[in-house]
Parts: structure tokens; sequence; C-alpha cells
């Protein structure tokens, strides 16, 4: 984030423990005005926690969260105003009909009485709920539907912050689509913080990244930072018809620490697909052109970069997290009495997500 | 404050479309109903010292104990379930508010229900003849303050409700505490008079006990006999149990 940018949202510290247990343990992290930014982490990481403390539904143990310069723990009325929020489950009355509930949260949230009628139908029409939907019982609404009716009371009394816990669950690849347009149509409007776990929708829609696991903030930054930070080398996809002996010497020649990650194939054609990875930083794909080519019976047909996804990088995020939890904790248990037992982490490390 | 009206409006709103609240009416409609009939009845044959009004007020209890659960039970029990009690707390109103416009909402239909008992006694007084639920049993005065007794004493017993709903997430474990509650609040201290009665070391109770007493209170108000005691007795019960319930409201709303 630019520093120059004026904060809507100042984390410092915050913990919060249930029964001794630390759900959110001294996170910190900074929201610009206008900033889109995803949160995310494993199940239990701490996201909820910490997006009930910045609602101030949830009283933090220690440290501070500012919201439009209102502490969360001192204003929590006053920070309310300012912010919109969905829930994880996006709970609703189940009695009320669409334009009923969203001109009672109007007016909850203060919009003038003369705007009621503007703003939940704007808010409708931006979420494609002005046509039939507006008059129907919620209770009868799809899930699809109901997800936008959240969306529409968190949009519906232009707040400076949006809140939203996993916007997009339950949605239809069309739905996905329009909420991710709404969403993007927010930024410099209004900040945004998402928690999702669908991570190329996280890529796409927002600016910044924060990853949270077992209630630490373990990475913040754009995608693309993060993917120096947490991505060593490069891999490539090539595809030919070289089988895997020959395909193997032509690498050697051009990086000798260049190694097949995967293989597919031959298809029908006789193409092979190979990814390859090198723990070198630079071009190589010039020199993987250069070398494949020399010999039309390489059969090259394609070359292309393979940009790390947003989920390389959570993982490889939380696992160092939790070899760094691990490594802390074996001296203790190497010191104690406690006898030695299987990691519990170690396992889950693929399984998140 | 406006926000506070809309929360209070939208709760009136949310009782009128309740099937519960229908329910809660035509059971204590038909209940009064019947007991103003039989009131009449033996009014007419025995004669006896009390009057109609009196007669058919001294029951008042019963359909308490019912009305009062159904009203009350899904006021906050059902937000809790739902999820929805967070989501109203995202928003800048604080939980007393919510709790206030819940109670409040359930307490106009607890007094809309009575006050349309009141059209039993003018049915009787306009066309029945004289001595038959007539002028003789209709004594203004004595309706006044029997009907100001069943509105005070109804402030704890809403506030009950209100409390026992907040306690659990099921509706019907709601309505059953509120049952219970209401039925110890109403009888359990006439019960626990006859205990301490004769008892040289539960005398001092006596004292505290006979200040419970809701038909005590019943009978003081049925002869226009008004006191400030039970005035007070009723909604400090009422004030301190709302709140109770916005802290366990707060508590419970993450």
């Amino acid at each position: 984030m630019d520093e120059d940018t004026p904060n809507a949202v100042v984390v410092r510290r915050l913990t919060k423990s249930y029964g001794g247990i630390k759900a959110v343990d001294g996170v910190s992290f900074r929201i610009g005005r206008g900033e889109i930014v995803g949160f995310l982490g494993p199940n239990g990481a701490g996201k909820s926690t910490t997006m009930k403390i910045l609602t101030g539904m949830t009283q933090a143990d220690s440290g501070s969260a500012i919201i439009c310069g209102e502490s969360v723990a001192k204003n929590p009325e006053k920070v309310r105003e300012h912010i919109g929020y969905m829930p994880e489950n996006n709970p609703l009355p189940e009695d009320l009909r669409v334009v009923e509930y969203l001109r009672f949260r109007a007016r909850l949230k203060g919009v003038p009485s003369r705007e009621v009628k503007k703003r939940v139908d704007e808010a409708m029409e931006i979420c494609q709920l002005h046509r039939r939907a507006a008059r129907k019982i919620i209770g009868n609404l799809s899930k699809g539907f109901r997800q936008r009716v959240g969306i529409a009371d968190a949009i519906l009394s232009r707040p400076e912050v949006i809140i939203m816990d996993e916007p997009t669950i339950g949605l239809d690849p069309h739905q996905i689509m329009a909420i991710r347009r709404l969403i993007s149509s927010l930024r410099g409007k209004m900040s945004v913080i998402i928690s999702s776990h669908i991570l190329p929708e996280v890529e796409l829609m927002c600016d910044r990244v924060v990853i949270i696991n077992n209630g630490r903030v373990v990475a913040s930054g754009t995608p693309e930072n993060l993917r120096r930070e947490f991505i060593s080398g490069e891999k490539y996809e090539i595809s030919l018809k070289a089988p895997p002996v020959d395909f193997s010497a032509g690498l050697a020649r051009v990086d000798a620490q260049m190694s097949i990650e995967s293989r597919k194939g031959p298809d029908e054609a006789g193409y092979f697909d190979y990814v390859v990875k090198t723990p070198m930083l630079g071009d190589a794909g010039a020199r993987l052109i250069e070398e494949f080519s020399k010999s039309g019976a390489f059969g090259l047909r394609s070359v292309s970069r393979r940009r790390p996804s947003l989920e390389e990088i959570f993982m490889s995020a939380t696992r160092r997290s939790w070899e760094e939890t691990r490594e802390l904790s074996l001296p203790e248990k190497a010191n104690g009495d406690i006898e030695d037992s299987q990691d519990e982490n170690s396992g889950d490390s693929g399984k998140v997500v | 404050m406006r926000r506070f009206l809309t929360l209070l409006n939208h709760q009136i709103h949310l009782m009128f479309i309740s099937a519960s609240t229908y329910f809660a009416a035509f059971l204590f409609l038909a209940f009064m109903g019947v007991m103003y009939v039989l009131a009449l009845m033996d009014a007419s044959s025995a004669g006896g010292s009390q009057s109609v009004t009196e007669k058919f007020l001294s029951v008042f209890w019963i359909p308490v104990l019912f009305m009062v659960p159904l009203l009350t039970m899904r006021s906050i029990s059902e937000e809790r379930r739902m999820g929805t009690l967070g989501t109203l707390m995202s928003t800048p109103i604080r939980a007393w508010q919510i709790v206030l416009a819940k109670f409040l909402a359930s307490y106009f239909f607890y007094v809309l229900l009575w006050l349309a008992t009141l059209a039993f006694m003018l049915i009787a007084q306009y066309y029945l003849p004289q001595g038959l639920g007539g002028s003789n049993n209709f004594m203004l005065s004595q309706v006044a303050t029997g009907y100001l007794f069943i509105f005070v004493s109804g402030l704890s017993y809403i506030a009950v409700g209100i409390f026992a709903s907040s306690l659990t997430r099921t509706t019907f474990v709601a309505g059953m505490l509120s049952f219970a509650m209401l039925f110890f609040m109403i009888v359990g201290a006439g019960i626990l008079s006859k205990f301490v009665v004769g008892d040289a070391y539960m005398s001092w109770l006596s004292g505290p006990i006979e200040y419970m007493q809701t038909f005590k209170h019943l009978e003081d108000f049925s002869n226009s006999l008004l006191d400030t005691r039970p005035f007070f007795f009723y909604a400090s019960t009422a004030c301190l149990l709302l709140g109770v319930t916005s802290l366990i409201t707060e508590a419970k709303s993450a």
C-alpha cells in the first residue's frame, strides 16, 4: 500500500483469546481509502474473529482497531456508521420481503428518510434485485439471491468501509462474475475487505492480500510482491514432440538446475506437455525457445512462463508459518516432560483452502 | 431516537406478521370470553360479594401463563438461532435498544389484547338486562383500576418472557422457561407464604413475600385501592430483567 494513501482501517497488534486459545494473535495491518483487500486464511485462522472485532461485535483482548479515525473499542456505534458488513452465511429474516428488509436496514443505518427509496432502488439495481425478486419473501429466495440481498444491504448506506465474509459462496458463475464486477466497481470509492477461500477470485478483485494463519498475519502485500517473497524460482510450460529423455538432455543444456515438474502426453498428435521449474530467476524462456527450436525434431509448439497462482503463494506462506511455529514448539517439547507427538499441523499443509 | 423508532416499528410489524401472535390472540380471547360468560352466569345465579369484573379479572393469570410466552418466545431466541441478531448488531444500534424495542412491541400487543376484552363488558352492559351483567356490575372505577393492575403487572411479565427468550436459541425452550418463571412469579409468593406462616425462623420473610403477592395486589387494585408499592415492584422487576437481557443479548450477538 502506498504510504501516502490515507488509511480507512488501521489495526495494531490485535489479540483475542477464547478459553486460553488465541484466535487472533498480534494482528496488524492497514487498509487505504478506496482499496480492495483480500483477507485469506485456512479455516480457524482467525479471519472471522478479526472481522467481528472490526465491526465492534466482539471486543479484542488487546490492541487497537481504528476505522475512519474512530476507535472500534471506544466508539463501536460510531464506527458502525462507517461500515457495511455482510457476515458469513449471510443470515436474513425469513418473513420479510426483500424491499421491506432493505428499507428497514437503510433507516436503521441512518439513511435520510427522503433518500431511503432512492438508495434501496439503487442497491437493488446494482445487485439485480430490482425486478421480481424485490417483492419476494426472503425465505423463498435461492442462495444466490440471498447473497445479493446481503451485498445490497452492505452497500446501501454508501459506507466508507465494506466488510464481506465469503460474499460469493454458493453463487453460480454468472452471479460470481456479476458480484466481481460490482466489487471492482467500488474501487476508489469505498474500502473493501473480502474474506474468501476462492483464491483466483481474490487475485482478480483485490489490490492487496493479507494472509492470516494461526491468528497471525503471515503475509501482506500485492500478489506480485508476495510472488517475489514466497515463490523462489520460475516455472515454464512447454509443449513439444520430444520424449522425456531427449527433453531432459535439452533442458540440461539450457540450465543445469532446471528439472521437469510434471508431464502429460503424448496426445493424439504426439505432443508432450511439460512443466519445468528452475530455482534461478531470469528470462529462461528465450533460451528454452532457442534450444528447442534448433532442430525440427523437437517439434516445439509453445513455451509459456507460468505465473505462480495466489494458491501457491498461500500454501507457501501458511506452510512457512507452520514450520516456524513447529520450530518454536520443538525445543519446548524437548526440554519438557511432554511426550513427543506428531505435529498436528505438519500433515495439514497440503489440505487447506 | 430515529433508529430506535425504526426498530420498534419493525418489531411491531414482525409481530403483526407472526402466526404465534394470532394464535395467542385467539386462545386468549376465546378463554377470556368463556371466563366472562361463566362470571356472568355465576353472578346472575348466586349473587355473592364479588362483582362480575372482579370475578373476571381474578383469573387473569391463567391466560398470562400461555399468552406471554407465545408473544415473547420468538423475540430474541429466533434472532439468535437465525444469526440475525449479529446482523442487527452490526448497525449503529445498541443492545438495550434492541431489547427495549422487542419489549415494547410485545407489551403493545399484550395491552391491545387486554383492551379487546373490554368489548365483553360493553356488550354485557348494553345488551343484557339489569342484574345480569348490566350497570350494577359494571363499575367504571373498578374496571379502570383492575385493568391498570393488568397493565402494570404486564410490564414485568413481558420482561420475564423477553428475558427467557434471550437465554436460549430454541423457541420452544424459551416458551417453557417463560411459562415456568411466570408461574413461579405469580403463584410462587402465595405458596411460599404458606411455609412462612407459623415458622418462627422464617417469620422475617413474611414482609417481603407479602410485598410480592400478586393476588393481594390484584385485590387491592380491584377494590380501587391504589398503592405505589406494586407499581415500584413490577416496574423495577421489568427494568432489572431488561437490563440483564441487554447484557445477555450483547454477549450472545457475536
